[in-house]
């Protein structure tokens, strides 16, 4: 790998426009495989969930889901497409050895949905609407494991490992047109774009999308073209983008490393490049020298797609509140601003939060959980919000136990921590660790005496009318009890005692 | 009981149903005869001697239970070896494929153990289906039984040859582009492609997935009937398998009847190439029809000249995608993986090893033919001529109930003598391509032998897709009619092995 002086991105932005298309592969969670009756589910053992069809032998034939297909009209919905009345599959013929019949079953230039456009919003509520070329249904490859070589690639590897349990798991590709005119934040857009996909199939519920899982899979593909120009340039393809962050890192990569290339009056290879999670760089994988020649041509083992147009409009008429749709009314009933909205969708929160409002929490405190103290903790542990440890339920029982004055805040956060720790639910995690504030007067009685003795000066103060300074001895309550009292009966206690009525 | 290989499968089953002899002496008697003639007519591939002897003892048990049996119940089959069988050998004639056990069986696999029809075995073929005489079989031409230094045609040659000399009663083939009819009718025995789509092509090693079709093969019309409803009705593992009831092939197999039916002749079927002989049996057929009662009318499709290039575009090209599999990484051949090369290596090294040149050629053909920039000529082109062949027979189907034509231009050619000559193999097609490229039903029934060469000519129905009982009906009638004028099957006037 040759060592490449990026130019700095601000520069790169100012001498040249980006253009990006953007390829996502979803995984789409059906029971079955896409032409056969073959368990989808992970993690099983290696060529469990394998029979003659997904494993290409001889004499098979495939038959398509029809689940798949009704996923992929409702995504084409979701994504404002027009849907085919009539498509058909096509073959795309190339050798790799995780391809079980040497093609791939897949769709050329009649995909089930066309035409389309998705709006996304960047962090600063700006709306920038991405259009959709194409999204059609394909079959994912086995699962090669090179193993030995310094690569991990086939090349030079001792031996590969093949598994095909995820041949003939369907897939959906979805493509943009090109991507112009977002400038300097085309990283940004290349994100929120992959973001709000994400939560679109997520809301349809046609898969889980999970990116570290590989549920769903981003290329980026970027060129420059100087400034004002309207001829794009040779693209780059940076393939397996998994991750938001890697996308918006690999996008901005691109950019600086085109810059640099054609600056010095290089050109731009086409060509295919591995991007590194690292360091955020790309390298050159495999050079196109001709345009790879597929041979596309159609299934002849499979009867075209004819989606009837009741079908299709029934299918419209059932589609769930679109998630950016839902967000927006989410922002008025929960009244926050566009920006607290979209800390709240990047964190993967709102369905967390509304899990726990669902579970009577009320909203301000599901979110302040949520994009609180449990953000900062998936962001320590590194991982996602919804795989923490914890449920919507828990946490809206530790509201409830604060809102019952049975916590304060500074306990329930301990009560959280428990139940992260894996220590039990809430209440158990309380009795355990001895949390529970201490509101009983007769407990707090003496730590009070002993405050207002040592405090007479502030005692007068109260007395005299000054509410406010009977915090310097709610402070020192509490400090007593270890922080384990009700703050707000130990004031009441301290007014009771000194015979003082404030408003 | 006389000698049990010269019955029909009806009687056969028959036979067996009434107890008169029990399918383990039929199956033995089948086997007994593979064992004295197969060295010489080599029909088979693999002979399943222990898996036939069990399976008539199934259907012996059944009927000594008092079941019901089916009306093919114990009659022996030879299968043609490009359907999967579980546990048995399957090589599609190819190298790539030598060893190959399946772990699963085709669906008319299926089908036929579960009518008790008992496989004998699997035959001998053209190399994944791509010939017309069985010499691109990996493992060694079979010879026509009529006189086995001929071919007994292509690529189910096996097939024929088995049921010509009496080493099974019932077979079935596959018919991409006459691989049925043609052996059918350079063996004096009756072949049908169903319509495409009427028999599950599941588990049927495709050669070309748009024009394959399974289809019955046997020694008389009535035996075939009865084996295409054995193996023919929807599937749902095969999404161009139509799901529509099974033409009533068997009453129309025994309504022999051609009174009143307009029988269409092709115009474009004749002339240079066909050989004087054939034509004179054909004519013959014409005339006989016409004394049984049909009216005979001339019928011009003129697109049937561009069946044959339009062929050789389509069924290349499905071919170069299909046969893309045989890559030495999961089954079958590999050759030169010493640990060093590379998969690509490895891959390139079995191709090169396991295919034959026929194969070869038409990979080649097929790839070019799809490569971006030439697909429209010749892959697009090659599918607007199909849709015009089908509307040619549209057109002659709306002015008559049947076409008929010969089968192929020429009786039986010596072992060698077209091997180096492709085109002159191709023509050996001219006249059963244009169904498989329309999807429609045809039959070839014999017509007697050519004068020149004693050797047997067919004659070919045509009917219009899923109109298949009109074939039976037309060619049981000829069979008849024929079978009275020479007063017994032509297939005794073959000589004694």
């Amino acid at each position: 790998m040759s060592v490449i002086d990026l130019v700095p991105y601000e520069e790169a932005l100012a001498s040249y426009d980006p253009v990006m298309g953007l390829e996502v592969h979803v995984e789409l969670g059906t029971k079955t495989k896409m032409f056969c009756g073959c368990s989808t589910a992970l993690g099983a053992e290696p060529n469990t969930q394998v029979c003659p069809t997904c494993l290409g032998l001889p004499g098979s034939l495939p038959v398509v889901n029809a689940t798949g297909v009704e996923s992929a009209i409702r995504i084409g919905l979701a994504l404002n497409c027009e849907i085919a009345e009539w498509c058909r599959f096509a073959r795309k013929n190339y050798f790799y050895p995780d391809m079980p019949k040497n093609f791939q079953t897949s769709q050329y230039d009649e995909p089930i949905a066309f035409n389309g456009y998705l709006d996304v919003e960047l962090e600063d509520g700006e709306v920038f609407r991405v259009e959709i070329e194409r999204a059609h249904m394909e079959e994912d490859t086995g699962k090669s494991t090179h193993v030995g070589g310094a690569t991990g690639r086939i090349h030079g590897a001792e031996y590969s490992l093949l598994d095909y349990n995820r041949a003939g798991i369907p897939l959906i590709e979805i493509v943009t047109k090109p991507i112009v005119g977002a400038g300097d934040r085309a990283p940004e857009v290349a994100r929120a774009y992959v973001a709000e996909l994400r939560e679109l199939i997520r809301a349809l519920g046609v898969s889980e999308a999970r990116m570290e899982m590989g549920q769903m899979r981003c290329d980026v593909n970027l060129s420059l073209m100087p400034k004002g120009a309207e001829k794009f340039g040779t693209r780059s393809e940076t393939k397996n983008v998994n991750s938001l962050r890697s996308v918006e890192r690999a996008a901005r990569f691109e950019i600086q490393r085109h810059a640099a290339v054609l600056n010095e009056g290089g050109t731009i290879v086409q060509e295919t490049r591995h991007f590194h999670e690292d360091n955020g760089s790309t390298t050159s994988g495999r050079i196109k020298e001709e345009a790879e020649d597929y041979r596309y041509f159609p299934e002849p083992d499979l009867v075209p797609v004819a989606p009837s147009r009741e079908w299709v409009e029934q299918l419209r008429g059932e589609l769930p509140e679109l998630p950016r749709v839902r967000r927006q009314r989410l922002q008025s009933e929960w009244g926050i601003s566009a920006t607290e909205m979209q800390s709240a969708l990047n964190a993967g929160a709102i369905d967390l939060i509304l899990a726990t409002i669902d579970a009577g929490a009320p909203a301000d405190q599901a979110r302040k959980w949520w994009l609180g103290e449990l953000a900062r903790r998936s962001n320590e542990d590194g991982v996602e919000l919804a795989s923490l440890p914890i449920t919507p339920a828990q946490v809206a029982k530790v509201s409830a136990l604060v809102a019952e004055g049975k916590l304060n805040d500074k306990l329930a956060r301990q009560v959280i921590e428990g139940v992260l720790a894996g220590e039990g639910e809430p209440d158990e995690v309380v009795a355990k660790r001895g949390l529970a504030v201490v509101s009983d007067d007769s407990a707090l009685g003496d730590a009070i005496d002993a405050a207002l003795a040592a405090q007479p000066d502030v005692a007068d103060k109260i007395r005299s009318g000054k509410f406010a300074a009977a915090g310097a001895l709610v402070g020192a309550v509490m400090k007593a009890t270890r922080g384990q009292a009700d703050a707000a009966r130990v004031k009441e206690l301290i007014f009771e005692k000194l015979g003082v009525q404030p408003e | 009981m006389a000698d049990l290989t010269r019955y029909t499968a009806a009687e056969t089953a028959s036979a067996i149903a009434t107890g008169e002899v029990s399918a383990v002496e039929v199956a033995q008697a089948h086997l007994d005869r593979i064992n004295a003639v197969d060295e010489k007519v080599h029909a088979f591939l693999h002979v399943d001697t222990d898996g036939a002897l069990e399976a008539a003892r199934a259907v012996d048990a059944k009927r000594a239970a008092g079941e019901e049996l089916g009306p093919l119940a114990g009659v022996p089959l030879a299968l043609k070896d490009v359907f999967t069988t579980k546990g048995i050998p399957t090589t599609a004639g190819s190298k790539m494929l030598e060893g190959w056990r399946p772990p699963y069986d085709a669906t008319v696999t299926r089908r036929l153990k579960e009518a008790g029809v008992v496989i004998l075995g699997k035959t001998n073929m053209d190399e994944f289906a791509m010939g017309s005489s069985t010499e691109n079989s990996a493992y060694g031409p079979t010879g026509n039984p009529w006189d086995l230094s001929r071919i007994p045609g292509g690529s189910g040659g096996g097939s024929a040859a088995a049921l010509a000399a009496f080493e099974a009663p019932l077979a079935i083939g596959t018919d991409t582009g006459g691989s049925i009819r043609q052996p059918g009718a350079v063996t004096g025995t009756v072949g049908v492609k169903p319509t495409y789509g009427s028999v599950s092509r599941y588990g049927l090693i495709a050669f070309s997935s748009s024009l394959d079709q399974g289809g019955p093969c046997a020694r008389t019309v009535l035996d075939t009937a009865l084996l295409h409803e054995a193996i023919a009705g929807w599937d749902p593992m095969d999404s161009t398998s139509i799901n529509a009831p099974v033409p009533a092939v068997v009453a129309a197999a025994r309504h022999a009847d051609v009174k009143g039916m307009r029988v269409g002749v092709v115009k474009e079927f004749g002339g240079e190439g066909y050989q004087a002989g054939v034509m004179q049996r054909f004519n013959e057929s014409v005339e006989l029809l016409r004394s049984l009662g049909a009216e005979i009318v001339e019928i011009s499709c003129p697109s049937f000249t561009y069946a044959l290039p339009a062929y050789y575009l389509i069924a290349p090209s499905e071919c170069s995608s299909n046969l893309a599999r045989f890559d030495a990484m999961r089954y079958g051949l590999r050759v030169g993986d010493n640990g060093e090369r590379s998969a690509e290596e490895v891959t390139a090294l079995t191709r090169e090893a396991g295919f034959g040149p026929e194969v070869k050629r038409r990979i080649m053909l097929g790839t070019y033919a799809l490569s971006s920039g030439y697909y429209d000529a010749y892959y697009g082109s090659a599918q607007k001529v199909r849709t015009l062949i089908s509307r040619d027979f549209d057109r002659a189907f709306g002015d008559v109930d049947v076409l008929i034509s010969p089968t192929t231009p020429t009786t039986a050619f010596p072992i060698g003598e077209r091997a180096d000559d492709p085109m002159a193999m191709y023509l050996a097609d001219l006249c059963t391509i244009p169904s498989n490229l329309a999807g429609n039903a045809a039959m070839s029934v014999p017509c007697g032998l050519a004068p020149e060469d004693n050797l047997p000519v067919g004659l070919q129905i045509i009917a219009p897709a899923l109109a298949d009982d009109r074939l039976y009906r037309v060619g049981a009638a000829v069979e008849a009619a024929l079978n009275d004028k020479w007063g017994h099957p032509l297939l005794e006037e073959a000589p004694a092995l």
